[in-house]
């Protein structure tokens, strides 16, 4: 069977790959991606996790990663709908346009 | 040592993929005679050419449409292990289900009555 | 094979306040449609009759410190005092809204759905008692938020605002899943008095030694970063200002109590029921002590939070001294009061070490309680300081969002004589000057922190503290001391938005008055944690 650390490396560099993207990208689509992209990082950590220790004992990890499925859904539909939002007024999602206000 | 042979597979794969394709492209530019004109290097494109710009506007009413699908399609997750226990449920569990299914038509007439499902 | 647990189990009556008010909120959006577009004030009244249950439904959480849903929630003395703080907090915001979301041209019945949902997840919060039910609770607070920041679609700063918000905390919500995960692999469980168990592990020690504690110690700082995201701590404090400036005034007044109180919550019932006992390095005094010595050792993540309080509170104070714009001023000054909180969260991270017998000893985190009443108790009196002082800039906000310069605060005193006195009394509570309810909480922070040994931490909190009287004070100089160089009329001083500024006002006196009040309700606090561990 495939270790347990592979799937941790995997999932690590996932995480560090979106992190990366919000970091540096700057359309907020792309950006919105890479959160995206951390989470499901996220599901794969607990999901090998919950495989390695009891699995019949307890399923937390496993109702922990569909809970992060859903919430990752509803917080790119309303990220979306402000992205568009946004896009409405200036015509642009270029995270580096939206500056009235400094960082 | 075990893992590695599993994985040797995949690897003869990633070998032999390329090649498979690459021959034949590569036997019909040797062999092919060469004989270009204006509508054998037309951009080729399901039939018939593309007239206007490509990047068309969608209309709003996609995005809304999308979204909307989007937590519905999600809000599934939940509903497949309730499905799949279903025999084995007592009344309770049931209605936790008839409950949940409650609050996502709820989200669906407030959907509705925005207008939000009108293509017009 | 299906283990479904009976209807009784579930103990849902524990969690009646939190589930009223979601079932309530999801049935008032439906509601809010079939309300007609100048009547919306229905929906104002409405959610505040809500609210008014919900807390009356949350009264008998303090005696219960019952669990409900398989040991998933909790309703103890912890949870009813967040639950009261939130709910107070939220009505006085719907006092705050309605006139001036009517005269922003920003009234959308859905506001009062989305405050609520937003109430529903900082409640779920303060009686989370596993990991799910933390992440859930903090994205039910947080999504709701990024909408209303974004609320005036016509302002470009609105929305600027709730896509800066959105964006940054999606990222700090990835932040705390994946350390939620890396805790759930080292001890194999999200319950929180669980974690606390495997790692305090049979005879105190040994069980933080073995190979988990790295993914241990990186799941607690990347839980740190997210909720210090939340709390607005220094370095994770870069969306604060630029979302409270850009937000619709009531909105950035509820998110600087409301987000702020949930954020604590967690990171509270993280700390102090999963990894108080979380210690790396013993150091050589635990090999050499008697049997029935007891020697006093930093958690692990004790000097992280000891550096972001110290630098929350001097940053804080220091960036605020140079506003012009008072809510933006507010804002500063709201990172600033997360570094106080902060500074009794690290106070919980002292650790007694006892050694019963050979290779047996007891770990305590023994500052907990004292350090946990401290932090509620400040987050009470800020909620009511800091909506009042809101409440007032608000009423001398004009509809364009102008209106809240220092300057447009001078000879107040003249024009509207109650409103400044109260003004003044709000800048002082934030001072924390005896008498106001904001130095109760800033008297046990810092009680609690000299207890646990934070002795340079606490110098560091009155010194910062002396610091921020000098902006504060600034803002009762221009009110009682200078002359309006125009004569602007308060366009939000509305009679709703008196009485929330009365309401704010009566709560940041009683509780500085009767501080006991605040104290007797948590006073079982500690022994209901106690008896969650062990």
């Amino acid at each position: 069977m495939v270790p347990l650390w592979m799937f941790l490396t995997v999932a690590a560099a996932l995480f560090v790959i979106g992190a990366y993207g919000v970091l540096a990208r700057r359309n907020a689509v792309a950006v919105l991606m890479s959160v995206e992209l951390m989470l499901n990082a996220v599901n794969i950590n607990l999901v090998a996790f919950w495989r390695f220790s009891d699995p019949v004992a307890s399923v937390s990890g496993q109702a922990f990663a569909a809970f992060i499925f859903v919430v990752a859904a509803a917080e790119a539909a309303v990220g979306l709908a402000i992205i568009i939002s946004v896009y409405r007024s200036r015509y642009s999602v270029v995270v580096d346009d939206v500056d009235m206000l400094k960082w | 040592m075990n893992v590695l042979s599993e994985w040797a597979f995949i690897g003869v794969f990633f070998v032999l993929a390329p090649i498979l394709p690459a021959v034949p492209i590569l036997l019909g530019g040797v062999l092919s005679p060469k004989k270009p004109n204006a509508i054998k290097q037309a951009t080729y494109e399901c039939g018939v050419e593309t007239v206007g710009d490509t990047w068309v506007q969608f209309k709003v009413q996609y995005y809304i449409y999308g979204l909307v699908f989007l937590i519905f399609d999600v809000e599934m997750v939940f509903l497949f292990p309730w499905a799949v226990a279903y025999g084995q449920l007592d009344f309770f569990a049931f209605a936790a289900g008839v409950l949940f299914i409650f609050l996502l038509s709820d989200a669906l007439v407030y959907a509705w009555k925005k207008n939000a499902l009108e293509w017009a | 094979m299906i283990d479904v647990p009976s209807f009784a189990e579930l103990n849902l009556e524990v969690a009646l306040p939190g589930i009223f008010l979601a079932l309530f909120t999801t049935v008032l959006l439906i509601v809010d449609l079939f309300i007609p577009k100048d009547r919306k004030i229905t929906t104002a009244h409405l959610t505040i009759g809500a609210l008014v249950v919900a807390f009356v439904l949350n009264l008998p959480a303090f005696n219960a410190g019952e669990t409900a849903m398989n040991e998933m929630f909790i309703a103890d003395a912890f949870a009813g005092f967040v639950n009261m703080i939130v709910i107070t907090g939220a009505i006085i915001t719907v006092l705050l809204s309605v006139d001036y979301m009517k005269r922003s041209g920003i009234e959308h019945g859905e506001f009062y759905s989305l405050l609520l949902f937003s109430v529903s997840g900082i409640m779920f919060m303060g009686s989370a008692n596993d990991l799910i039910v933390v992440f859930i609770a903090l994205e039910l607070l947080s999504i709701p938020l990024y909408v209303m920041a974004a609320l005036r679609h016509d302002d470009v700063k609105s929305e600027e605002s709730g896509i800066k918000y959105f964006i940054l905390g999606a990222f700090a919500s990835a932040f705390f899943v994946y350390g939620a995960a890396l805790i759930y692999g080292a001890t194999g469980t999200t319950n929180l008095p669980e974690i606390f168990r495997a790692i305090a592990g049979a005879d105190g020690i040994v069980a933080t030694e073995n190979s988990a504690m790295i993914y241990l110690v990186i799941g607690a700082a990347m839980v740190i970063v997210a909720l210090g995201f939340k709390v607005a701590a220094v370095p994770f404090h870069m969306w604060t200002p630029d979302v409270y400036e850009g937000a619709p005034t009531p909105v950035t007044a509820f998110m600087s109590v409301g987000a702020k109180a949930g954020g604590f919550a967690g990171l509270l019932r993280v700390m102090i029921i999963g990894l108080p006992l979380l210690v790396v390095n013993f150091g050589d005094a635990v090999e050499t002590m008697a049997i029935g010595e007891t020697i006093t050792v930093p958690s692990a993540w004790q000097t992280a939070l000891w550096l972001i309080a110290a630098a929350t509170m001097i940053f804080g104070n220091f960036i605020a001294i140079s506003q012009t714009n008072v809510k933006r001023m507010l804002a500063y000054s709201s990172i600033a009061h997360a570094g106080y909180i902060l500074m009794a969260v690290a106070a919980v991270g002292t650790v007694q070490i006892t050694k019963v017998a050979e290779n047996d000893y007891t770990m305590v985190a023994v500052y907990a309680e004292s350090a946990l009443n401290g932090a509620l108790v400040y987050l009470l009196a800020y909620t009511f300081t800091n909506l009042g002082a809101f409440a007032v800039v608000m009423s001398l906000e004009n509809n364009d969002g102008s209106g809240t310069m220092l300057d447009d605060f001078n000879g107040l005193s003249k024009r509207h004589p109650l409103t400044a006195a109260m003004m003044a009394f709000f800048m002082l509570s934030l001072i924390g000057v005896p008498t106001t309810a904001g130095f109760i909480g800033k008297f046990l922070i810092f009680d609690a922190a000299i207890q646990a040994g934070l002795i340079p931490l606490t110098i560091i909190g009155v010194l910062t503290s002396a610091v921020s009287a000098y902006y504060y004070v600034r803002i009762i100089v221009n009110m009682y001391l200078k002359d309006a160089a125009v004569t602007d009329e308060a366009v939000g001083l509305t009679p709703y938005v008196n009485y929330a500024t009365i309401v704010a006002f009566a709560g940041t006196l009683i509780f500085g008055l009767f501080p006991m009040l605040a104290l007797d309700l948590l006073a079982s606090s500690g022994a209901q944690i106690a008896t969650l561990l062990f």
